[in-house]
């Protein structure tokens, strides 16, 4: 019982970033507890118990999303190419044959001028929030566990079984698209001021 | 260390998943780069703000719903 009432609002969060209604999130809790049940005899220890909670709750929770077909946009899944996406575009820097290439070409201009309100204003949460549902499927859920949710690394990497390595280029990923988006936004903002 | 490569390696940099030479040469060009120092800061707010991202509170008839689950199971033969 006490298990039930420590992991439902977790459980709940994750399972809400894969279905598309809190309802449905609900039953892919319900469910998953039901096959943490069934699984509890041949649970053998080799993980914590609540990694192995989290573990099928994603698969269950995966499962359902893509039963549900929720606008994963074909494309962006196949995107995942390293070298296809890097943190900032490369027309920023100073080309090769260029005495200094590889440095900033066109350098980010700093955010100070925005006042902190506005920096943190529901409008500019509201565009975060926007650029991480836009992220590929992967990055998404890595940012989401480990930048909104708190958890720590080690906790993201066994609830998605995934190694070390690929959970921080997930998140550098993930967070280096949504920092665009925001320069472009604030950007944006200051030449509308100016 | 350039600026092109230095943007790939700061969530290493922030998680503290760096090797300590690699990361004194991180140091070494954020101190004379003031492009990559601004990337850097706006990288910190960028997850500050991701942060503050409301999280959902659980409604309490979801828990009702899911205690009712384990009183079904604990009772079932």
């Amino acid at each position: 019982m006490m298990l039930v009432e420590r992991y439902q609002p977790a459980m709940l969060r994750v399972a809400l970033m894969y279905v598309s209604t809190r309802a449905v999130a609900e039953d892919v809790v319900q469910d998953a507890w039901v096959g943490v049940l069934k699984g509890l005899d041949g649970f053998e220890g080799r993980s914590s118990l609540r990694t192995w909670i989290f573990r099928i709750l994603v698969n269950t929770a995966k499962t359902r999303g893509q039963r549900e077909a929720r606008s994963i946009p074909f494309s962006s899944v196949w995107t995942a190419d390293p070298d296809a996406e890097p943190s900032v575009e490369s027309g920023r820097f100073l080309p090769p044959g260029h005495p200094a290439s590889g440095r900033w070409a066109e350098p980010p201009v700093g955010w100070e001028s925005t006042p902190e309100e506005r920096l943190l204003s529901k409008e500019t949460l509201a565009e975060v929030s926007r650029a991480i549902d836009a992220l590929p499927p992967n990055q998404r859920e890595v940012i989401r566990m480990h930048d909104v949710l708190g958890w720590p690394s080690a906790d993201v990497r066994n609830a998605l079984d995934i190694s070390e390595t690929n959970q921080r280029v997930l998140l550098h990923r993930a967070r280096a698209k949504v920092r665009r988006a925001l320069e472009g936004y604030l950007g944006a903002e200051r030449e509308r001021k100016a | 260390m350039n600026c092109i490569q230095l943007v790939e390696l700061v969530t290493d940099y922030l998680e503290g998943s760096m090797p300590a030479e690699q990361r004194a040469r991180f140091d070494e060009h954020i101190a004379g780069c003031d492009g990559c120092t601004t990337y850097l800061e706006q990288f910190r707010i960028t997850i500050r703000l991701t942060g503050m991202l409301s999280e959902e509170q659980i409604a309490p008839d979801a828990r009702e719903t899911m205690l009712g689950v384990f009183r079904d199971w604990r009772t079932s033969p």
